[in-house]
């Protein structure tokens, strides 16, 4: 098996794995709490993260992966630097969530599941979130949002645009200052 | 071990519970309690918590905060009980409490004792001077038996559960014969909470009976039906009560390892239910030989992935072996050969958390509670078009109008109701003829819905059967393991057809074909989710049948929701000379103006979101909604506009 080229942030990822995964026993059992741990700390699976957890449990990649994809936790794309995940949960649908995911996916030209470009952000969609009362809900990052309305999508950029500015400024005053 | 023996083992822990309790009833320091479940914190609770520590710092008063669980009012969140007892006012719960609100109730209640009449719901006890909120329908037509102590407790603190009363069942439990345990259970009816309804004690039974080594509980807390949110609100609220139950049942049926299966999606509830078994293990209610007996019990937590699916019993055992939760046949069932192989019982977080009080007060006490043959309570999480959202626990029997028009204060904006989604997923939609149906198990599934795991979605005359039953094919469609192919491509092909309905490209054929399709998904399915997964359409195509006819045959949608047979105008006479509101709220740019600076809509570029609607002043009300749309009255833009908003 031939490993193809790894970029500098893959070969982080993988080292990082290999010093994780004896850590874990090697029993089957563990696959799913494996897989959960290497997202939870590099946010999506690799080929070759996956490779790595067949290796240690010695099953075939293609069983790895076939578990894997079989649930909707686990993403095989890097994600953006902010996450925006909306609800579509029965109650969320009824009030009209499917309009708020696709005045996301219009605002930033992507689709559900995808990344924009510049790792910027990315859009998922998720069945529910557990907080029905409070239809339609976007998970923003880690933040719950109730109610939320389409032009409060619009908001939402706004505020993420003005902290990117103040960001900004905030470095170049620094390095002017040095 | 005897009874007195094990008993004196607790006595320390519950001399220690009650020592905190009469410390806090004594010490005179106000008891700020606020809900941190997971909708409270969407709702801003931690804003408000902040809001409380800096007001109460800025002004040097000493309370206490506690962060306590969900109390199910869903509606009324950010929730706050404020105890201060040297006030002369019973324990306030105040509704809605920003963090502008918890500066206010700092510097007038705890500082001078004003309460803020305004803010307040309710007192939480019986007083003459606030009017309690226990005479609300909300709260006097509840009758809570597992979510009793949710949102009272701090979930983090132990004794705070055991001066309750507590593992007082488990103490119970362990000083009597196991046989004599499951007897209690049998007795008592309680029926599994997961859906199906299958007699708890029946399943303790024969895993028993089966008297080979290593029998194995696991509780299912994997709920994924959309739209239901009880399980993750026990495990936050009151996760020792889950513990207990789980606790009596494994030594009922002789386990020493328990799993709880729990949705990665709920974090929150991961951390409390793990923190709650680190806590229990320590004081020996939990792990090896616990309160000094034989019994050992091993409790590990198994995060869910996040597949439907694995709510079925077969493949949550699938999941925890680390392969893909795909159901299989039974028999053989669990209780013969589960994980690994090892006879197993699969009960739902409510099954168990109902057992620690059947123990304390008696099987005949729970059968005083519902019905003859579903004894106890329900619990439904009422959501979408109601005026009272929330977790709701009632007796079962109750009827579905009490529950929807008294207890959740009936529909909002004066509009009517059109059906009931009961069941999520695998359950139907019941128009209003069936509002007096007694809530039970078998009543629900006679009338083609299903008790399910207690997902309600109220709907109003805005809402769309064909709509919420394309909605609901897309979910289990995409939630189909792809074992058996009616599964796998029936629910596909029965998507496909409802959405060429939903678009006006339906043909009056389509709708004899969904029925017989769903027919024969049903009898062609392994497990649950493929026999149940035609209900919304077969329930909405019996109760609903002129609206899939006004779809197809007039190529209009009665409720104004699909959005393919929808169009938006602005009514002319109605709209007000130079309000920008709309032109500014609309996201595509679509919105423009007018010969006497009136606003229209370009329908080429409408995308039918229909936030114009919503942003028009009420005094206006001038944007209309029309299907079908050819409806809407055509006026056009002028070219060089068009190039412009491009």
């Amino acid at each position: 098996m031939t490993t193809p080229e790894l970029d500098g942030e893959e070969r982080a990822m993988v080292e990082e794995i290999a010093v994780m995964l004896p850590h874990f026993e090697k029993s089957r059992g563990n696959l799913i709490p494996i897989l959960q741990s290497i997202q939870e700390k590099h946010a999506y699976l690799s080929g070759a993260a996956m490779e790595m957890v067949a290796e240690h449990l010695s099953i075939s990649a293609s069983e790895v992966y076939g578990v894997a994809t079989f649930y909707n936790q686990f993403r095989f794309h890097p994600p953006g630097k902010h996450q925006f995940k909306v609800c579509l949960g029965t109650a969320c649908h009824v009030a009209g969530g499917d309009i708020i995911l696709e005045n996301f996916e219009r605002k930033l030209g992507i689709k559900d599941g995808e990344t924009t470009p510049d790792r910027e952000y990315s859009i998922e969609r998720v069945a529910c979130v557990g907080c029905c009362a409070l239809a339609p809900v976007a998970v923003i990052d880690d933040t719950v949002e109730g109610h939320i309305q389409p032009s409060r999508v619009e908001g939402i950029f706004v505020q993420f645009q003005v902290e990117r500015e103040r960001e900004e400024r905030e470095k170049a005053e620094r390095e002017s200052g040095e | 071990m005897s009874r007195v023996d094990i008993t004196k083992r607790f006595a320390p822990i519950q001399r220690e519970a009650a020592r905190r309790a009469e410390e806090k009833k004594t010490d005179g320091i106000p008891t700020i309690s606020i809900v941190m479940s997971t909708c409270g914190l969407a709702s801003g609770a931690a804003e408000t918590k902040q809001a409380f520590e800096e007001a109460l710092l800025h002004k040097s008063i000493e309370a206490r905060i506690v962060a306590v669980g969900c109390l199910g009012h869903c509606y009324a969140e950010p929730l706050v009980v404020i105890d201060h007892p040297t006030s002369g006012f019973p324990p306030i719960c105040y509704h809605q409490v920003s963090a502008a609100r918890a500066k206010v109730l700092v510097g007038s209640y705890l500082e001078k004792g004003d309460p803020v009449f305004k803010y307040i719901l309710g007192a939480t006890e019986e007083n003459d001077l606030i009017p309690a909120v226990m005479d609300f329908p909300r709260f006097n037509l509840e009758q809570r038996l597992v979510m009793e102590q949710c949102g009272r407790i701090d979930p983090d603190d132990i004794y705070q559960y055991v001066a309750e009363g507590g593992y007082g069942g488990l103490v119970k439990a362990l000083g009597s014969d196991p046989e004599e345990v499951i007897a209690t259970v049998e007795t008592s009816g309680l029926r599994g909470r997961g859906g199906a309804g299958f007699p708890a004690g029946r399943k303790w039974r024969l895993a028993r009976d089966n008297n080979s080594e290593g029998v194995i509980v696991i509780c299912n807390a994997d709920e994924g039906d959309p739209g239901a949110y009880m399980d993750r609100t026990i495990l936050e609220s009151n996760p020792h009560q889950l513990l207990e139950g789980l606790a009596i049942c494994a030594y009922a049926i002789g386990a020493n390892q328990a799993h709880v299966y729990v949705r990665a999606e709920y974090p929150l509830a991961v951390k409390t239910i793990q923190q709650a078994i680190k806590i229990s293990e320590k004081l020996s209610l939990l792990g090896s030989s616990i309160l000094g007996t034989s019994f050992n019990l091993e409790v590990i937590v198994f995060q869910g992935s996040g597949a439907f699916v694995c709510g079925e019993e077969t493949a949550l055992i699938h999941s925890i072996e680390g392969k893909r939760g795909m159901p299989q046949h039974r028999p053989p069932y669990p209780v013969e050969t589960g994980l690994w192989g090892r006879p197993t019982v699969v009960n739902n977080v409510k099954t168990l958390s109902c057992v620690p009080s059947i123990i304390t007060r008696g099987a005949e006490w729970f059968r005083s509670i519902g019905t003859e043959k579903s004894p106890g309570t329900a619990i439904f999480s009422v959501v979408g078009n109601v005026n009272h959202p929330g977790l709701v626990e009632i007796a079962m029997g109750t009827s579905l109008r009490t529950l929807i028009f008294e207890v959740c204060g009936g529909i909002p904006k004066k509009k009517s109701f059109k059906a009931v989604q009961i069941g999520g997923p695998s359950g139907g939609c019941l128009p209003e003829s069936f509002l007096d149906t007694p809530i039970d198990f078998d009543s629900l599934t006679e009338a083609g819905a299903m008790m399910g795991s207690g997902g309600m979605v109220v709907m109003d005359e805005n809402s769309c059967m064909v709509d919420v039953s394309r909605y609901f094919l897309d979910f289990t469609q995409n939630e189909s393991c792809g074992k058996c192919t009616f599964c796998r491509i029936g629910t596909r092909h029965l998507l496909t057809i409802l959405d060429r309905i939903t678009k006006g490209e339906g043909s009056e054929k389509d709708l004899g074909l969904l029925e017989t399709l769903s027919e024969d998904i049903k009898s062609g399915s392994l497990c649950g989710l493929g026999k149940t997964a035609p209900n919304p359409v077969l329930t909405s195509l019996k109760y609903f049948l002129e609206e899939y006819e006004a779809h197809v045959r007039e190529k209009r949608c009665p409720a104004l929701k699909c959005r393919a047979l929808t169009a938006f105008y602005i009514d002319l006479e109605k709209c007000a000379r130079g309000c920008d509101v709309c032109v500014g709220c609309c996201p595509v740019e679509a919105i423009f103006t007018t010969t006497g600076r009136k606003k229209a809509i370009d329908q080429e570029v409408c995308v039918k979101c229909g936030e114009c609607m919503v942003v028009c002043p009420p005094e206006y009300d001038a944007v209309e909604k029309v299907s079908p749309p050819e409806l809407a009255p055509i006026i056009e833009r002028s070219p060089e506009e068009k190039k412009q908003s491009k």
